[in-house]
């Protein structure tokens, strides 16, 4: 029996006004709740990608991943599983500076937990972790005693081990292809006997 | 700086290379050989109609009665015509009226563009008049949309529009243009047609293991069956096809959809497919070794109970849309590709056979189901007539050669189950979304599509309420549309699972209908009504032979049920002849 599992999904496409919209719909007309969605620029001048998380079953997952390949402006669409990503969520804490100040336990902890500080004032201080989700939901806990007044957390951005970017395969989608008349068959050009009609 | 309040609404004489962009539009339509467009005009579009005052000679511009009128009737012209349809509406109701027929056109893969004016582009998100939110509200239902707020993008969306709706897996397409762009001056460069577009493949590369591997499998085939939808007449595909099943010997259905791809007397066609389709394919699909599914979408009314369906066949599918693949039904072959290049490759492939046994079990069911249901419904017992003895008529005047354009309902799946076709898109109905009130107006569109042909929309007397504000628009323009009424009182598909599986408690199924006759003749159009069998052939005669529109209205069984019938949730072998078997 197939468990639902976390999936990563990758989405690379142009940069087009409604197309967020366009791949949102995919998910939410199947009632599927998207986890986390992040859209940032690649390596690649005018790529934009798209990082999904959500929880289901393989099979879903792979059929959502067509239908969002089917959409004009997508160039490609991969899923992974955790194991096959490398990725991090950035989280913001937003705790009063007078119990940092006398709290020394405070202090150590922050230490422990990888935070650094982003902004000191008098009445408050920000602190920002980068890490897996369960390391900056351990810190929400650890301060929570301590007047922990907002936290924020970011959509997961995540690199897949396997991938050798997206330049290369850009021009393989760059490539004019040929006109209707021509059959688009990279075999039937080969002189094999049967795909010569 | 374009202007974005402008201080009229018609353009001054353009230079020879500045021209507006409403005239880019028309422009646009000429360089990709639109001949007609369906439209309806209106505040946020009247730039573009202006425009078309002078391109009158050139585009033939159908004022229908409403906007969904306008896309059925584009999509009845790309049925019937194999071209792109074309549609002009208004923003905000103009556009919003235009849903139904894109979620139609968007499930039925039928090539659409529609332009949809919007308010001026500074206005966007101010509610203004007539403003609504098109692009978002249209996107489930749209292959592409665009919205375009200067004019210097419309050459070039446009021939993206064009190029989206046709290639590949054919869809509606939908551009909105906000109404400064539509009256800005820019200079324009000539139109170019658009033939690739980088993110967007239309055929998936032919994977040459997969054909091998498919031809394997049917060469080693006791059994095979070849079920085939749209695809084939989308690909064009239909010699392709014929020699593909011809060489191999392979007994073939067809979906609702891809009805009239081969001749319905092919000595290999044994009918169609799906909950009211025929006994022998139903059944037989669970008894074949190989499927090979060809253009077909496993549609829920062509499979029944999913883990009930072909559990015992090995299942090639061909389909130009890799998505389709392992969808519904899990594939053992998955044959990507345009079929009209995958059937050749795989007809080299396949020997030569013929299957006399496998295919006498399909005539043997064909004679069991002539028995029980089709001698019955064709030669009736009762007084009353029935539609498939109507549709048995108008097969004997027709041929086989008119193009047959359905509503929605029991008059659908009679026509369909007994209407003779000859050739390739003939059979034009709203499949996928099953969309009443859709045949009046595509057959409308479709009198355009073809204009040699006799067309004959067959309608329910629910469906023609719905749109029959569209006797207007044939009143204006005379198309030449037969129009066959089959009038059984009733919204008799609802009425016939009311009483198969609601116990007969008949919940407002009982629809009265005004004197269809005497509507017809206030829009100017001939009609006549019959209910006794010794005038229907005369009848048929006079709606067939009459110069222009004519509408028969024929009277017919109150309670007679479609069957066979796969009731809900069963397998297709399941299927029942009669209600006694439910």
């Amino acid at each position: 029996m197939q468990t639902k599992k976390e999936y990563t999904i990758t989405v690379y496409t142009e940069n087009q006004v409604g197309l967020l919209n366009r791949i949102a719909i995919i998910f939410s007309r199947r009632k599927i709740n998207i986890e986390s969605l992040n859209t940032s620029p690649t390596e690649v001048d005018s790529v934009h990608r798209f990082t999904i998380v959500i929880n289901e079953f393989e099979d879903v997952v792979r059929k959502l991943c067509r239908q969002i390949e089917k959409q004009v402006e997508v160039l490609k669409a991969y899923y992974n599983t955790e194991e096959e990503i490398v990725w991090q969520e950035l989280a913001l804490y937003k705790v009063p500076t007078d119990v940092i100040a006398t709290e020394v336990k405070v202090e150590r902890l922050l230490r422990q937990n990888g935070a650094h500080t982003v902004v000191i004032r008098k009445d408050y201080t920000v602190f920002a972790v980068a890490g897996h989700r369960e390391e900056t939901e351990a810190l929400i806990k650890v301060l929570e005693p301590y007047g922990l007044i907002e936290f924020v957390r970011s959509a997961r951005v995540a690199i897949i081990k396997g991938s050798s970017g997206f330049h290369e395969r850009l021009k393989e989608f760059e490539y004019m292809e040929p006109g209707e008349e021509a059959i688009e068959n990279e075999f039937l050009d080969k002189n094999e006997e049967i795909f010569t009609m | 700086m374009e202007t974005l309040t402008p201080k009229k609404e018609t353009q001054p004489a353009p230079a020879a290379t500045t021209i507006t962009g409403s005239k880019a539009v028309l422009e646009a339509f000429l360089a990709e050989g639109v001949d007609t467009v369906f439209g309806y005009p209106g505040g946020a579009i009247m730039p573009i109609y202006d425009a078309l005052y002078d391109y009158n000679e050139k585009l033939k511009h159908i004022l229908v009665r409403h906007e969904q009128g306008a896309i059925h009737a584009a999509q009845g012209f790309a049925r019937a015509s194999g071209r792109t349809g074309v549609v002009f509406a208004t923003s905000g109701p103009g556009a919003t009226n235009l849903v139904t027929g894109l979620a139609d056109a968007m499930i039925d893969s039928t090539p659409v563009v529609c332009i949809t004016g919007q308010v001026f582009a500074h206005l966007l998100g101010t509610d203004a008049f007539q403003e609504t939110d098109v692009i978002n509200i249209t996107t489930p239902v749209t292959k592409w949309n665009y919205q375009v707020t200067d004019a210097t993008e419309i050459p070039h969306v446009l021939a993206k529009a064009f190029y989206i709706a046709k290639s590949g897996r054919p869809g509606p397409v939908l551009v909105d243009i906000t109404k400064n762009a539509q009256l800005q001056l820019f200079e324009y460069s000539g139109y170019q047609k658009c033939a690739h577009i980088r993110s967007y493949r239309p055929k998936p590369i032919i994977r040459k293991e997969y054909v091998e591997e498919a031809a394997a499998l049917i060469n080693k085939a006791e059994k095979p069956f070849v079920i085939f939808g749209q695809g084939v007449i989308l690909g064009k595909a239909e010699k392709e096809f014929k020699q593909f099943i011809e060489k191999a010997g392979i007994p073939a259905a067809w979906t609702i959809m891809g009805m009239s791809a081969i001749p319905t007397d092919h000595p290999l066609a044994v009918g169609m497919l799906g909950m009211h389709g025929n006994y022998g394919p139903n059944v037989l699909t669970n008894e074949c070794d190989v499927l090979i599914a060809v253009g077909m979408r496993f549609d829920d009314r062509v499979t029944g109970r999913l883990d009930k369906y072909a559990k015992q066949a090995k299942v090639i599918h061909l389909d130009i849309d890799p998505s389709e693949i392992d969808k519904n039904v899990k594939v053992d072959v998955p044959v990507w590709g345009d079929c009209k290049e995958t059937l050749p490759l795989l007809t080299r492939l396949v020997e030569q056979k013929v299957y006399p046994q496998w295919l006498q079990k399909f005539k043997d069911y064909q004679q069991k189901e002539e028995e029980k249901v089709i001698h019955e419904e064709l030669n009736p017992t009762t007084e009353i007539l029935t539609m498939g003895e109507v549709i048995s008529s108008l097969n004997e005047l027709t041929k086989g050669n008119a193009v047959i354009v359905t509503d929605v309902g029991q008059h659908q799946m009679v026509a369909c189950r007994y209407a003779k076709y000859n050739q390739s898109r003939s059979n034009i109905t709203s499949g996928g979304l099953g969309t009443m009130g859709y045949a009046l107006p595509a057959a409308i569109g479709a009198s355009y599509g073809a204009p040699d042909r006799t067309i004959v929309a067959i309608i329910g007397d629910g469906g023609f309420q719905m749109t029959l504000q569209e006797l207007g628009t044939i009143m204006q323009f005379k198309p030449n549309v037969k129009l066959l009424i089959l009038n059984n009182n009733f919204l008799g598909m609802v009425r016939q699972w009311q009483q198969l599986f609601h116990e007969k408690r008949y919940s407002f199924v009982d629809i009265q209908s005004p004197d269809f006759v005497q509507v017809a003749k206030g829009f100017g159009i001939p009609g006549k009504s019959v209910s006794k069998r010794e005038d229907l052939a005369t009848a048929l005669q006079e709606l067939l032979n009459s110069k222009g529109t004519f509408l028969l209205e024929v009277m017919v069984g109150k309670e007679n049920n479609v069957f066979p019938m796969v009731p809900q949730g069963r397998g297709v072998a399941e299927i029942v002849l009669s209600k006694e078997e439910i």
